[in-house]
């Protein structure tokens, strides 16, 4: 039985390496990603393009300027005028921002007298116009601090903040984890579906179904080397995380591969049911594209974060194996915690791959129709 | 011209008559684009906070009654000792702990500047950074607020309001930005498969033998693919249109005819490059991980989730062969902004091209002799 079971995995093999658009998915896909994530997006954002409209044109109002330009969050585009030329900008689209700075802004300032600084954003681009607010504020406010220190330090609470876990704010610290929850999910669950639904659709499967293999040991043959490459596939982005972005496993190495195969497994088994419910290619493609991969890439906080979903979907985020799996990846390699901090997570991962086998199990068919 | 018009027919006839694929034509992306309008927002609406009180005086109480008050602070615990509090980070369920030291109101009422410390759980950068921000400005109001009658009363109070108006979109809502966006995007996606797996697939079944022996021209062949196809996507977005108002009610500011007029050539482009990953191969599994490659890379460049702004300079330059990028920018720029034909011209002049570049090449690479 080893023998016949070591022989189909070898066809099954021969089949993947074969053909070099799998290996284009298989590796070519992960490491372009990482790359793309980790040079080309981003969601922080760098030197946004600010208009300032100073109307007071004094000490203070050109140290705030360059206060603002300072985090590197900001750069200057232009100086106006007027109120007239605000609009000019927003509609080329080459300013994001435009701060205001009322009259007599030194004065108002020692003073102590309550200063209003408007903040106008593009608000087209709502995610951007909202974090550009929220970083201008808090720029605002140190400045006030700042001279608020020099002046007097009476009855000032200080806050020491400190950031935990990654405290140079770096990006590949979020999307290391997520790019290997979507790629393991792509390798397992839509290559195995694809694969099997192929074998449907060219009429194969019925000659492995009447050989003398048992059904089981058909399926187990056809994910087996999936696994192992996604296997490959996880190590790999963890090794250009690591030596690339400098994204470090903290944790137990062992228990994160643990944690990666129980993945491989809920994603095997996905695959495995797509295709016993599509007939064709076309179809299990589809499935796996608009039933698996949009919901993980959107719904598993991912790229955005769960808590400010609506209810409704939030309840899908938790249904979707990915939200788990990236919490635990976080876990062990970024907060380095052991299995007491991630139980619940690593349980609802079993009880996945429990009901999915089972219902993988109910709906495989043996006979042919 | 009835040749092609036979071909075309064919091609509905082949596409209505597949009652699996139908569903996922129409009814998939229309849920598709309901969930993840409301999905993506990358607004911080609840940050996770364990107050570490070890004052236990009324300004300590008073703090953590304001931070309670505010509902973007959801208080999971209030713990003892830090030790402790550091568990809830440990465990993601805590994103910020908030440590109010030892007589802090003593020390606070004598004059001096006690400390608060604040650790924050960073792994996503930005929403530490959002959720940090709201809490300084909480602590800031609560700071004015206790200043004592004897505080004398210098520059210090010297407050910085900020006024904050946002154009185009006043009450920043999400979903007008994204379902523009996300439609597009379904459109897109959704052509590019169904066209990269069709030529293939009648290769797959020898059907395409058949066709080979036939006098259909080469360019009859692919426009007898294309336009089929185009119709589907035309009609699903307006199908998506008629949703995003109706449930969304997003806003359209400038001519409609003006989106539907770019789409033709987007979608054209679009197909064409489906059609051409179709001729270069042999099985629709190869055409599928090649499109899929193509997706991918399409769907994270394109601006949809993340600013195209933001990208390195060369990053913004590989954004011009992707025509995903294109459609978004237009619809978000027609419907939102109310652009014109004038605003849009470069998106135009591109998709032109691309659509002329990808369709030639598509004609070019099928081949009617093996």
């Amino acid at each position: 039985m080893i023998k016949v079971f070591r022989a189909f995995v070898q066809k099954e093999w021969y089949h993947i390496i074969r053909d070099k658009r799998t290996l284009l998915i298989l590796f070519g896909m992960p490491v372009a990603q990482v790359l793309l994530f980790g040079y080309a997006i981003s969601t922080e954002f760098k030197g946004a393009q600010v208009d300032i409209l100073d109307y007071a044109n004094d000490d203070s109002s050109t140290q705030l300027i360059h206060h603002l330009q300072s985090s590197g969050h900001f750069t200057l585009n232009t100086i106006l005028a007027s109120e007239q030329e605000m609009e000019k900008g927003f509609k080329e689209g080459t300013t994001k921002l435009v701060v205001v700075i009322p009259e007599d802004f030194d004065n108002d300032l020692y003073k102590g007298q309550e200063i209003t600084i408007q903040l106008i954003t593009d608000g087209s681009d709502p995610n951007n116009a909202n974090t550009l607010l929220q970083y201008a504020t808090t720029m605002l406010d140190d400045f006030r601090l700042e001279k608020l220190q020099r002046e007097s330090a009476l009855f000032q609470i200080q806050v020491e903040q400190r950031m935990l876990y990654n405290p140079q704010l770096a990006s590949a610290y979020t999307f290391i984890p997520g790019t290997i929850a979507l790629i393991l999910l792509i390798v397992c669950a839509m290559l195995t579906s694809l694969t099997i639904a192929r074998e449907k659709e060219l009429g194969t499967m019925e000659i492995l179904l009447v050989s003398p293999l048992p059904p089981l040991l058909i399926i187990l043959g056809k994910v087996t080397p999936y696994a192992v490459l996604a296997f490959l596939d996880a190590v790999l982005i963890l090794l250009l995380g690591y030596f690339i972005f400098k994204v470090p496993v903290l944790g137990s190495v062992l228990l994160l591969l643990f944690c990666c195969l129980l993945y491989v497994l809920v994603g095997l088994s996905l695959g495995t049911l797509i295709s016993t419910r599509s007939s064709s290619q076309q179809q299990a493609m589809m499935s796996s594209l608009m039933g698996l991969m949009m919901p993980s890439l959107i719904l598993s906080g991912f790229l955005f974060p769960l808590s400010s979903m609506p209810k409704i979907l939030q309840f899908i985020g938790q249904i979707i194996p990915a939200t788990y799996f990236i919490e635990i990846l976080k876990g062990i390699m970024l907060r380095g915690v052991g299995l007491q901090f991630i139980y619940s997570e690593v349980l609802v991962l079993l009880g996945m791959v429990m009901i999915l086998l089972a219902f993988t199990w109910k709906n495989f068919n043996v006979r042919l129709q | 011209m009835k040749t092609l018009r036979h071909l075309i027919q064919k091609e509905f006839i082949q596409i209505f008559r597949n009652k699996a694929i139908l569903p996922m034509m129409t009814l998939m992306p229309i849920v598709q684009l309901i969930l993840l309008s409301n999905a993506a927002s990358n607004e911080v609406k609840q940050v996770n906070i364990v107050v570490v009180d070890q004052d236990q005086s009324e300004s300590s109480r008073l703090l953590n009654r304001k931070i309670i008050a505010n509902d973007r602070f959801k208080l999971i615990s209030t713990a003892f000792n830090s030790g402790n509090a550091l568990g809830y980070l440990q465990a993601n369920t805590a994103d910020i702990v908030l440590e109010i030291p030892h007589n802090f109101e003593k020390h606070y009422l004598r004059g001096e500047n006690p400390k608060l410390q604040m650790l924050v759980n960073a792994i996503n950068g930005q929403n530490a950074t959002v959720g940090s921000g709201y809490l300084n400005a909480i602590i800031g109001s609560f700071n004015a607020e206790i200043l004592p009658v004897s505080a004398p009363l210098v520059p210090t109070t010297a407050r910085l309001n900020v006024a904050s108006r946002n154009w185009y979109n006043p009450e920043l809502d999400y979903k007008h930005f994204m379902a523009p966006g996300i439609l597009a995007e379904l459109t897109a996606l959704l052509t590019i498969v169904l066209s990269a797996m069709n030529v293939v697939r009648e290769r797959e079944l020898g059907t395409i033998e058949q066709i080979n022996v036939t006098p259909i021209k080469k360019w009859q062949f692919i426009v007898g693919k294309l336009v089929p196809f185009l119709c589907v996507g035309m009609v699903l977005l307006t199908v998506g249109i008629i949703v995003s108002k109706l449930l969304f009610d997003i806003p359209i500011r400038g001519t409609i005819g003006l989106i539907f007029g770019y789409a033709i050539f987007n979608l054209i482009a679009v197909l064409g490059l489906g059609l051409l990953i179709s001729n270069f191969a042999d099985t629709q599994q190869q055409a599928i991980f090649v499109a899929f490659f193509f997706i991918m890379i399409f769907v994270l460049m394109c601006g949809l989730f993340t600013p195209i702004e933001s990208m390195p300079k060369w990053a913004q330059y590989l954004t011009i062969p992707n025509p995903l990028a294109h459609i978004i920018s237009v619809s978000r720029k027609v419907l939102m902004k109310g652009s014109g034909l004038w605003d849009i011209r470069w998106e135009f002049v591109y998709t032109i091209l691309l659509a002329i570049v990808f369709n030639t090449l598509a004609i070019w690479s099928y081949k009617k002799q093996q």
